[in-house]
């Protein structure tokens, strides 16, 4: 089977079309950047409380923010989190719930202002720890043990917490439910309502980050893009001339500013595993321009008398092939990762779909164009045309 | 089957075997059981997919400068005093950022070679410099600084785990965090509520027994007047209870600001009962510090003591007769629990400066599960339509495509396996699982580049045994060139990166290391052994 067969198209006779087609979507990335969200940094970056949450039932997100509201956590961001079924919200408060003195305090007033009607006296089992249930069955000790006490109950504390983590999803609707649950003793499971009772919620994850720690983070992601590229540009300096390194980070970068900037529009959180895959991109990237390069010097060596830009066509052309599959291949890779990964890796995936598309458009449409762009302005200005790279083979 | 090509199968052979036994072991059976236990006994799971708790902790390295700066002012106030030389006054001149700033003022004419000669023999770490008006500033040499600096560092993260050891965590992971900020991280897996653990490693720890001067007053203004207005020099006010049950802060008491010992003067420390049959806890002092404590009660019989913990007053009692080496710290609801803690706490030893906490993230063990399922689901459906299209496409070739990819992730799980066996326990993260699926992805290039370029040779007229030399010798220069730029930046990324991030980072570089591996030479001997069963001039399926 084979795709492609003997093509030849002009691709560098399109060069408007691809700039003004890249023109667009980086200026519509950046302005967004600048006056519309903004760069929308996750929590990673700019600090601040997520909390997870899990609920019995369909959660009525006004309801939620009522209670926050009550309880004095001013303008949280509210959403459903995943598919609708799982019942989860996510609760963004912002790096001004977080203090120094006390970075959980936001978390805490959360969980208070959702455990309302509470019992006077008894602890929410769908928030108690594997401690919290193990003491109290020790104190209690509804099994009547003797030595093997401890061992005993901690399995008991262990099995309630593993039907409500594990088989449950993270919640209980009744405590009827320990009842002939495996590995929970009925002695046990009658006794659990004495001290427990159950909220209609349960906290899945958490995620509280200081304000330094998110400044140092966002210093730390900018140097490692900034090295990554210099690595680029050093080690392609080094490979080929200098005026490929230029293209390809160039290129890099073109592509990084549309990802970035896609984030932006749909106002995404780019978080730590973003930049991630954002890094992960400029290597893809660069991976599609390298073949095309490589091609190039090939070429320039057996065609001395042709036109860069004949050659230049010539070599994209050939790599084509090799390109599109790449790139089909990758992309359905990611695809999976995208559809089927879940929603922890959503952003994630998301950055390498949009990059993966954009990595390989662009090591046809920007880095060979200015290739032949510098060499059309080194003749203009009477020089030599272009250093042939030959070297370091 | 030619001698050479027989070495390399065996090669390949051996190496897919020691990287199966990384991966599984030697596994109790074959069933579907035995293999998976095998398996998750040797790859472990990073903190994202089995749950439990992250924290990053900053070390306030300024305390222990303080302290030392402190320390220093009590030495040459006494070296002063013995040598009979007047000063006026010895203070930091910005306690709060360069704790080590020490002026000494109003000192007496002609006292220059006295006073270098103090500093040089009892403060080394200090250089002296003078200034107008008979003053004198002392800075810490920098190199010492930092010295300091790093070795409260060292001593806080040994001071945690001994706590965290204590408590019975199962495999966390204490270490220094980012680049020269003074920063812990800790993980604990399978701790999802991690309020009493972060009690007890934020907890500086620092027991103080110090003479009670005066209280309890209901406030510090109370105490001033009863003081005539001022506070004598040496002495301070620490808020404590008015009685056992009140709420702190209720009451105020003026101690010496010498302690009599402190908690590195102690033996031990385990929870007991008070006479009140109230929980407690009883520690025993070392002998030194014993034979101070010995000193210091028997010329304070009648006098009162105070016992402090964190510069709060806990509890004060009255001298009857000298003390050696025993005392119990009760006051204040203590529950069971907190004695127990307390104790514990007191036996790892004091932190050598306080900490706070900068990032806390919670992975419930639901969430972690269902990362898994998710994770691994994705990673079978990529690698199985990139399996099933290589086939497809290149039909004979794409067999050999398809086994340099499964060996491809055999290599990289077993790297992951390894690495729990000699120790160095790379986990897996989630990011890590999507480093593994990207692998598949970008690995399948270079299967994609060599066969796209044998074709071409074939196009061209060339034999098959030239086209796949002529093929895998160009596609070399190319593979090399992006393996080594994706490399470079994932080893950027594993630099910058925590955690997660760091997994993704190590399954990227490893994946594409076992894809050089995989995809030239494995393949190329796969080629070799086709070529070799054919006859000449016989076509080759790709």
């Amino acid at each position: 089977m084979e795709f492609f067969h003997n093509v030849n198209i002009d691709f560098l006779g399109k060069k408007w079309y691809f700039l003004a087609f890249s023109l667009i979507f980086s200026v519509a990335g950046l302005f967004s950047m600048l006056f519309w969200h903004h760069i929308p940094w996750g929590v990673d970056f700019r600090g601040g409380t997520l909390v997870y949450v899990k609920f019995s039932h369909p959660p009525d997100v006004n309801a939620i923010r009522a209670d926050l509201d009550r309880a004095g956590l001013k303008d949280p961001k509210i959403q459903p989190y995943d598919q609708p079924s799982l019942n989860e919200v996510l609760i963004d408060l912002d790096v001004r719930e977080t203090s120094e003195k006390a970075l959980d305090q936001g978390k805490t007033k959360i969980i208070q202002a959702l455990e309302k009607n509470a019992p006077a006296g008894k602890t929410d089992l769908n928030n108690a720890s594997f401690l919290a249930i193990k003491n109290y069955l020790m104190d209690k000790d509804p099994m009547h043990l003797g030595t093997d006490a401890d061992q005993k109950y901690t399995a008991q504390a262990q099995a309630i917490v593993n039907l409500r983590d594990k088989v449950l999803g993270g919640v209980l609707n009744s405590l009827d439910q320990l009842k002939g649950a495996s590995g929970v003793d009925p002695a046990v499971a009658a006794a659990i309502p004495e001290n427990f009772y159950l909220s209609d919620f349960g906290v899945r994850n958490v995620e509280i980050v200081g304000p330094q720690v998110g400044g140092q983070l966002r210093t730390q992601a900018g140097l490692a893009t900034l090295y990554s590229l210099l690595g680029m540009l050093v080690y392609l300096g080094f490979r080929f001339e200098w005026i490929y390194g230029v293209a390809a980070v160039v290129t890099v970068f073109h592509d990084t500013l549309i990802t970035v900037g896609a984030f932006s529009l749909t106002n995404t959180d780019i978080s730590l595993t973003v930049i991630a895959a954002i890094l992960t991109l400029i290597g893809y990237s660069n991976n599609d321009t390298i073949v095309v390069f490589d091609r190039i010097r090939e070429n320039i060596k057996l065609m001395r008398r042709e036109k860069l830009s004949d050659i230049v066509n010539r070599s994209i052309n050939q790599t084509l092939s090799r390109t599109i599959l790449t790139a089909g291949l990758t992309f359905l890779t990611v695809l999976a990762l995208f559809l089927f990964g879940g929603e922890v890796l959503r952003g994630f995936s998301l950055a390498l779909v949009i990059g993966i598309l954009i990595g390989t458009y662009s090591s046809i449409a920007i880095a060979a164009p200015i290739l032949v762009a510098y060499q059309d302005w080194r003749v203009q200005k009477g020089k030599r045309p272009m250093a042939m790279p030959g070297k370091a083979r | 089957m030619n001698k050479n090509l027989l070495w390399k199968v065996v090669f390949i052979v051996g190496t897919m075997l020691f990287f199966l036994f990384g991966i599984f072991g030697i596994p109790k059976g074959l069933s579907g059981d035995a293999l998976a236990t095998a398996l998750t006994d040797h790859i472990h799971l990073g903190l994202d997919l089995k749950g439990g708790t992250h924290l990053i902790l900053q070390v306030h390295v300024n305390d222990a400068i303080n302290v030392d700066a402190q320390n220093a002012i009590e030495v040459l106030k006494q070296q002063l005093k013995s040598r009979k030389i007047d000063f006026a006054e010895i203070t930091q001149t910005d306690p709060q950022n360069n704790p080590d700033h020490i002026l000494i003022k109003g000192v007496q004419p002609g006292a220059r070679s006295d006073l270098l000669s103090i500093v040089q023999e009892r403060l080394p770490e200090y250089e002296i410099t003078g200034a107008p008006e008979n003053s004198w500033n002392m800075v810490m040499k920098p190199s010492m600084v930092s010295d300091l600096k790093n070795k409260a560092v060292s001593q806080a993260i040994e001071t945690i785990r001994n706590r965290i050891d204590a408590l019975g965590v199962s495999e966390p992971t204490i270490q220094e965090h980012g680049l020269g900020q003074y920063q812990i991280l800790v993980q604990l897996p399978g701790i999802d509520d991690p309020e009493r653990v972060k009690d007890i490693m934020q907890s500086t720890a620092m027991l103080e027994i110090k003479q009670s001067l005066g209280g309890p007053y209901p406030s510090e203004q109370a105490a001033r007047q009863d003081k005539g207005g001022v506070l004598p020099a040496d002495a301070i006010l620490l808020p404590g209870q008015s009685q056992p049950g009140a709420a702190e802060g209720q009451a105020w008491y003026l101690v010496s600001r010498v302690s009599a010992v402190s908690g590195k003067d102690l033996r031990d420390a385990q929870p007991s009962s008070d006479q009140n049959g109230q929980p407690s806890v009883s520690f025993t002092l070392t002998g030194e510090g014993g034979q101070r404590f010995y000193n210091f009660t028997s010329s304070h019989v009648g006098d009162s003591l105070a016992v402090v913990l964190d510069n709060k007053v806990k509890e004060v009692a009255n001298i009857k007769e000298p003390i050696r080496d025993r005392g119990e710290i009760s006051g204040g609801r203590m529950s069971d629990q907190q004695a127990k803690d307390l104790s514990m706490i007191l036996r790892s030893g004091a932190l050598p400066a306080s900490i706070s906490y900068l990032e806390e993230r919670t992975v419930g063990p639901s969430l972690g599960a269902d990362s898994i399922r998710s994770g691994v689901r994705a990673a079978v459906i990529g690698m199985v339509a990139v399996l099933i299209f290589m086939l497809v496409y290149y039909r004979g070739a794409g067999i050999n495509a398809d086994v340099a990819l499964i060996l491809n992730l055999i290599i990289l799980l077993g790297f992951l396996g390894w690495s729990t066996i000699a120790g160095v326990n790379v986990a897996l993260t989630l990011p890590g699982i999507a480093g593994v699926i990207l692998t598949v992805g970008m690995g399948v290039d270079s299967n994609v580049l060599i066969f796209e370029r044998i074709r071409e040779e074939l196009r061209n007229g060339k034999t098959p045994p030239s086209a796949v030399d002529q093929g895998f010798s160009h596609a070399w220069i190319t593979i090399v060139d992006t393996h080594v730029t994706t490399i470079v930046s994932a080893a950027i990324l594993f630099i910058f990166g925590t955690g997660p991030v760091k997994g993704f980072a190590t399954t990227l570089t490893f994946g594409l290391l076992a894809n050089l591996f995989t995809a030239v030479f494995v393949s190329r001997v796969i080629f070799d052994w086709i070529l070799s069963r054919k006859q000449r001039g016989e076509a080759l399926s790709i």
